[in-house]
């Protein structure tokens, strides 16, 4: 049997050649020296595999046009099994890749490893880095919500400002007047079509120039005998490839990539924030204003590009002992220090986003249906910690009933009374009298009736700035005049889509002036303290831009 | 100690040594004092590393991405009945086209389609509503009131009021949609496809 497999592995062998060239890459020789600190390449290729992977599988279930895009997304990581890992992993994927990938340019520098014959190695190693970064960038449109669009919005504008080659850039990108979905195509184009095949040439040309002039040697190596890369070193690889992955699950099974509110072009008061590692170039440019803003937009980042291509050239010298590359390690810690110390001023600078983009709408939603009263029952329900005792959703054993079924089951005059004093129309009943006013009362009331065993898990899920919200909204009886969600007078004008018309900073100078924002109003003035004022506008900025047909 | 010895020979097989590192050409392999057995244990253990954490990682994506591929997406609940219109108003024995609005799930987008349905009061006062479609080839039928028939343009099959056919090539009566009626209104349901005329 086994002579028989090798036979056949010969004669394949005799007509492909496979067995052999695999061989021959596996028992490549490489210097004493090599171990640990080689890893790097490897897992930078593993990682680009992964995001191959990922990409595909999430391309199996995207639409790529605006609008489709951002459902299809949803639908990935809402209705899709395993959707939200496969795009926790294509975008958690997406940061370590950055990573893996300074951390390998990090080592070949320290070691000189870029060093005659070895040139072009490291230069074709730049590019890789550059497209690594335009995958980032085209990438991060592709989901279109808010995030996306705006954080595309500030890159492409950015590139307009390059002097002479600005508007055939923007052109190029489709983004001279809106972001749209020529933008879209653009984007989409160059992340899917152009940059993978492009990265695979590279990647392909890079591997073969490193096996052309073998592994860089330390000075010593000369006289030890040469190792070879299989098994040895492959185990390393693997050892380090396998870290890196068992990161990169844990991230995307724990931490949540959030999907924001679909593209809103007309949302101004949104601040676009670009991705962590695109930081540091941003805080640069705050830096350089007016005329000198084309230093931190183009000539910094050339000049940083040139830097490192022509590193090779500007230290020509021997390979010599890591020990003796003070230098090297001096530009390394400077640089670290510089980019650390950017994006930490970066992140500290970032005002703190609105409630409005801080909704996931990759987790339920169901919450922003309900109406003030529902939504104040909901701050009660809390409040009175309903919950110790009963469910409404899943089935811990508890003391009372799933109230669900029950407030379906009793009318509203049974449900005020057992509220109030349970013992009179459930004798024996274990339950405490809920501390409320009638009116309070009522509004828990509306939320017991609303609830089906489909939207209970509002009572989780529902925002706190939601719940205060719509306290405040109760306590000060908006809904005589406005309605919510289909609910309320129709005195003042509907309160949905308010995000659309106004600003946070108009909506809160007309609670405290209304006569001055919008004259002959009727509305008497609201001077709400902070956090109730941050609180009411959130939640009215943050209501389905129409009612929810019932 | 044997039994990684054999392991390795095993692993052997599938990516053979150069000719000189072949470790059966060295019997002293096998003398677990001298330093060439230390070097074929830690061939072994490299090898059964690279074979296992590898396996992990193959694992680790492939059960996600069946799971991803091919199990069913969870989907938005659908109301299983949709209000097709008042009936008190129809005739008996009278059969009436009303169409509906149904909502569709496709993928992530929810599709309003007009469905329609042949609605018939029967003496008994029990409604029936008909799928639109022959069921020869789903061409679409029309009442004849002077035939008192279902005729189907194409293939010219015939249907009586209560489904059945009559003549042409349609091999089973009329489909029907599970129905129910409150208040007054007709709720129509799935269509269930009917089972052949003997």
């Amino acid at each position: 049997m086994r002579k028989k497999i090798d036979d056949l592995i010969e004669e394949i062998d005799r007509r492909t050649g496979l067995h052999t060239g695999l061989r021959k890459f596996l028992y490549e020789e490489i210097p004493a020296s090599s171990g640990w600190h080689q890893v790097f390449g490897s897992v930078a290729l593993f990682m680009i595999m992964i995001q191959f992977f990922t990409g595909i599988l999430l391309a199996f279930n995207y639409a790529p046009t605006p609008g489709d895009a951002y459902s299809s997304v949803r639908y990935i990581v809402t209705e899709v099994t395993a959707g939200r890992l496969m795009r926790g992993l294509h975008h958690w994927g997406a940061s370590m890749i950055i990573v893996i990938v300074v951390l390998h340019m990090v080592q070949v520098f320290l070691w000189g490893a870029y060093k005659k014959p070895r040139e072009s190695t490291w230069i074709v190693g730049v590019i890789l880095l550059l497209l690594t970064l335009a995958y980032g960038l085209t990438g991060y449109l592709l989901p279109w919500d808010n995030r996306a669009y705006w954080g595309t919005v500030v890159t492409t504008q950015i590139g307009a400002t390059v002097p002479v080659m600005g508007p055939y850039v923007s052109r190029l990108l489709a983004s001279t007047g809106d972001i749209g979905v020529v933008t879209f195509a653009r984007f989409y184009g160059l992340h899917v079509l152009l940059l993978p095949p492009l990265t695979m040439l590279l990647i392909g040309f890079h591997v073969f120039l490193v096996r052309r002039h073998g592994v860089a040697p330390v000075p010593g190596d000369e006289a030890k005998a040469k190792k070879s890369f299989f098994p040895e070193q492959v185990f390393k690889d693997t050892v380090a490839v396998f870290i890196a992955f068992i990161i990169l699950f844990v991230m995307a099974v724990a931490v949540r990539v959030p999907l924001e509110r679909m593209a809103d072009p007309t949302d101004t008061s949104y601040i676009p924030r670009p991705e962590w590692y695109f930081l540091f170039l941003f805080q640069t440019l705050k830096v350089f204003e007016g005329p000198l803003e084309v230093v931190g937009t183009v000539v910094l980042p050339t000049l940083a590009i040139l830097a490192l291509i022509l590193t090779p050239f500007i230290d020509h010298s021997r390979i010599v002992r890591l020990r003796q590359r003070t230098l090297a390690f001096g530009i390394v810690v400077l640089a670290a220090l510089g980019w650390g110390g950017l994006t930490l001023a970066a992140v500290k600078s970032t005002p703190p986003q609105t409630a409005a983009s801080q909704i996931d709408f990759s987790g339920p939603t169901q919450w922003m249906q309900l109406s003030p009263a529902e939504m104040a029952g909901v701050a009660y329900y809390r409040q009175e910690n309903c919950a110790t005792c009963h469910n409404v959703v899943g089935d811990t054993p508890k003391t009372g009933p799933n109230l669900v079924n029950t407030a379906r089951r009793h009318d509203a005059d049974w449900m005020m009374t057992h509220f109030k004093a349970p013992g009179t129309v459930t004798p024996g009943s274990a339950m405490t009298p809920v501390n409320l006013t009638d009116a309070q009362l009522k509004d828990l009331l509306a939320l017991m009736v609303k609830l089906t065993p489909d939207n209970a898990e509002v009572v989780d899920s529902a925002p706190a700035f939601a719940t205060a919200g719509a306290l405040i909204f109760q306590k000060n009886n908006c809904g005589t005049c406005h309605s919510v969600n289909g609910v309320g007078g129709k005195i003042g004008p509907v309160l949905n889509g308010l995000d659309n018309r106004r600003s946070e900073a108009w909506v809160i100078e007309h609670f405290q002036n209304p006569q001055k924002m919008s004259p002959k109003t009727p509305m008497p003035p609201y001077k709400f303290p902070d956090p109730d004022m941050q609180n009411e506008v959130s939640y009215l900025m943050t209501l389905p831009d129409k009612a929810p047909s019932q | 100690m044997r039994f990684c010895i054999r392991r390795r020979v095993l692993y052997y097989d599938v990516l053979p040594l150069e000719k000189n590192h072949h470790p059966m050409t060295n019997p002293t392999t096998t003398d677990s004092n001298s330093g060439e057995f230390l070097v074929t244990t830690r061939r072994t253990f490299h090898l059964a590393a690279i074979y296992v954490l590898g396996a992990l990682i193959s694992l680790a994506l492939a059960i996600p991405t069946v799971i991803y591929l091919l199990v069913p997406p969870k989907g938005r609940k659908q109301s299983a009945f949709i209000d097709a219109g008042d009936i008190s108003q129809l005739t008996p024995g009278q059969p009436v086209e009303l169409s509906f609005q149904q909502e569709r799930l496709d993928g992530w987008r929810l599709e309003t389609e007009k469905k329609t349905a042949w609605v018939v009061k029967g003496a008994d006062n029990k409604v029936v509503a008909f799928g639109p479609q022959c069921t020869h080839l789903g061409c679409a039928y029309h009442w004849e009131a002077g035939m008192n028939l279902f005729v189907c343009p194409c293939h010219g099959s015939d249907f009586a009021l209560d489904g059945k056919v009559l003549a042409g090539p349609a091999p089973r009566p009329l489909d029907r949609y599970a129905t129910k009626i409150e208040n007054n209104r007709l709720q129509i349901g799935e269509l269930k496809q009917s089972a052949p005329q003997a």
